[in-house]
């Protein structure tokens, strides 16, 4: 379970501050699938680093009943100079998991060949995708983070990725935000539309649809 | 394949005990050690031996000019090997922090995005780093130039610990203030360059305080600098003259600038220009 008390996330802007979520309270429970809609600038991603931890909010208390992910497929933090490797090494320390173990699998299901053991720098968008994807899946959490990238490599790989986090972690929760309808209608059971700072709750996916495309405008 | 273990290690932060927290903390500045090695210096040709490297070369190439000078400070029995050697070590080990500080979380911000790492982790990191390899140029230094006869071997290695030591609060101090300050505006950083390099001349690095008049010695005591480097020195050739130094003032000196610089680290959001 991960709940959110009154959480509120105000950023100083030039002569003030603005609310991006105001009092937010919502619930998730263990497996379930959570898809956030919002406009762009809406608070989607902030909601999203908020419940993984790597920021506090400014007021109201996250509970985290259970472990979350950092946002999956995340390759930001990868450094032009430290291999596929080192990447993975880091990860393995951080979150206290013993590495060798590990890298079998992410050798494998990055599919980088040679490429896993050569500085990131080198590597093709593609590449970079896979791995990060790949390193996502060597920590087990109880929920998973996804922002807006659920489309690693081509078909094939995209498939593969799918079967690992949606198959093989079936019963893991996730939240998932994304532009793409089919996307979230092929991985959500519920919807949270965020319009100006308020988090709307739907358990039915047309409805929340329905909602959102009204308030798109907002 | 460990797929369906949950992982224990893992559950509500609000509720980790304090030695898990703390052990969570050695964990991911380790980790963010062994990245910045990398990051840092590239694994090619010497690699994160640049790290020691790069202090040694520049302690010999000012030990080196100082000697064609042919001019001692402190008067003609002080080896320049040793004065230039303890000069620059404690300069470049309160100088380097700021800097090393004041980046840390621009190159790294990325990493906040696992809950584990905070800014403060970011900073512990390079900064032991920074200990870890000014250290272990002095030391490799001093052995090497007692060695080869540029300079006596120090006659009480462990005074010479105690200043050294003093220094290194010194320069977590400034590497939590100034870092902190120079992470959120660029322009402290700026200046901070042309002003250490100004302050660890006056304040240490190039003088003996017997060697200033009383009037000028006792306004140069009030930087905090002066002490260690003072206390350093009296480690190394206390035999060859008057050292100068209260190594408490340093002290409550650095942890003034520690307690100043964590508040200051507690309100550094690493987001406040990406948000969405």
């Amino acid at each position: 379970m991960i709940e959110l008390r009154e959480v509120t996330m105000r950023y100083p802007v030039r002569g003030g501050h603005r609310t991006v979520l105001n009092r937010i309270t919502f619930r998730i429970e263990r497996g379930e699938k959570i898809g956030f809609l919002g406009k762009n600038g809406a608070g989607k991603s902030t909601l999203v680093r908020l419940i993984g931890g790597g920021e506090a909010p400014t007021s109201g208390t996250i509970i985290r009943g259970m472990s979350v992910s950092w946002p999956i497929a995340f390759g930001g933090a990868f450094q032009g100079q430290l291999t596929g490797l080192d990447n993975l090494k880091f990860i393995c320390r951080v979150y206290g998991k013993s590495i060798e173990d590990k890298i079998p699998f992410v050798e494998d299901f990055a599919e980088l060949g040679r490429y896993f053991r050569e500085p990131v720098g080198t590597y093709s968008s593609g590449m970079q995708a896979r791995l990060a994807f790949a390193i996502s899946m060597a920590v087990e959490f109880d929920c998973y983070l996804i922002d807006e990238v659920m489309t690693v490599g081509d078909r094939r790989f995209s498939e593969k990725c799918r079967e690992e986090l949606m198959v093989k972690r079936a019963d893991r929760s996730l939240i998932a935000v994304s532009h793409h309808e089919d996307q979230i209608r092929n991985t959500c059971t519920h919807l949270g539309v965020l319009v100006q700072g308020v988090l709307h709750r739907f358990d039915n996916l047309d409805e929340g649809y329905d909602f959102y495309h009204r308030h798109a405008s907002e | 394949m460990t797929l369906h273990t949950r992982s224990s290690a893992e559950t509500n932060k609000t509720t980790c005990s304090l030695w898990e927290s703390f052990r969570i903390q050695c964990r991911v500045i380790w980790a963010l050690m062994m990245r910045e090695m990398i990051t840092m210096f590239g694994r090619h040709g010497l690699g994160f031996a640049w790290i020691f490297v790069m202090p040694m070369i520049l302690t010999a190439g000012i030990t080196f000019a100082w000697s064609l000078r042919g001019v001692s400070e402190g008067g003609a029995d002080i080896s320049i090997a040793a004065f230039a050697l303890t000069g620059y070590s404690t300069l470049i080990l309160y100088r380097n922090m700021p800097g090393a500080c004041g980046s840390a979380v621009k190159m790294n911000v990325s990493l906040l995005y696992h809950r584990h790492v905070r800014v403060l982790d970011l900073f512990l990191a390079r900064i032991i780093l920074q200990i870890s390899a000014i250290t272990f140029s002095l030391v490799t230094l001093t052995i090497l130039f007692s060695w080869i006869g540029f300079m006596s071997p120090p006659i009480d290695p462990l005074k010479a610990l105690n200043g050294w030591i003093a220094t290194a609060f010194f320069g977590i101090g400034m590497g939590f203030f100034i870092g902190s300050i120079a992470t959120k505006y660029e322009w402290v950083d700026h200046l901070w360059h042309p002003f250490s390099y100004i302050l660890g001349g006056i304040a240490g690095a190039a003088l003996l305080m017997e060697s200033v008049p009383t009037k000028f010695r006792n306004m140069l005591l009030w930087f905090p600098l002066v002490h260690g480097s003072e206390c350093l020195r009296d480690g190394y050739f206390g035999n060859k003259f008057t050292p100068y130094y209260d190594l408490s003032y340093e002290y409550i000196f650095s942890f003034g600038l520690i307690f100043l610089g964590l508040l200051q680290i507690k309100t550094i959001k690493g987001y406040t220009e990406t948000y969405h």
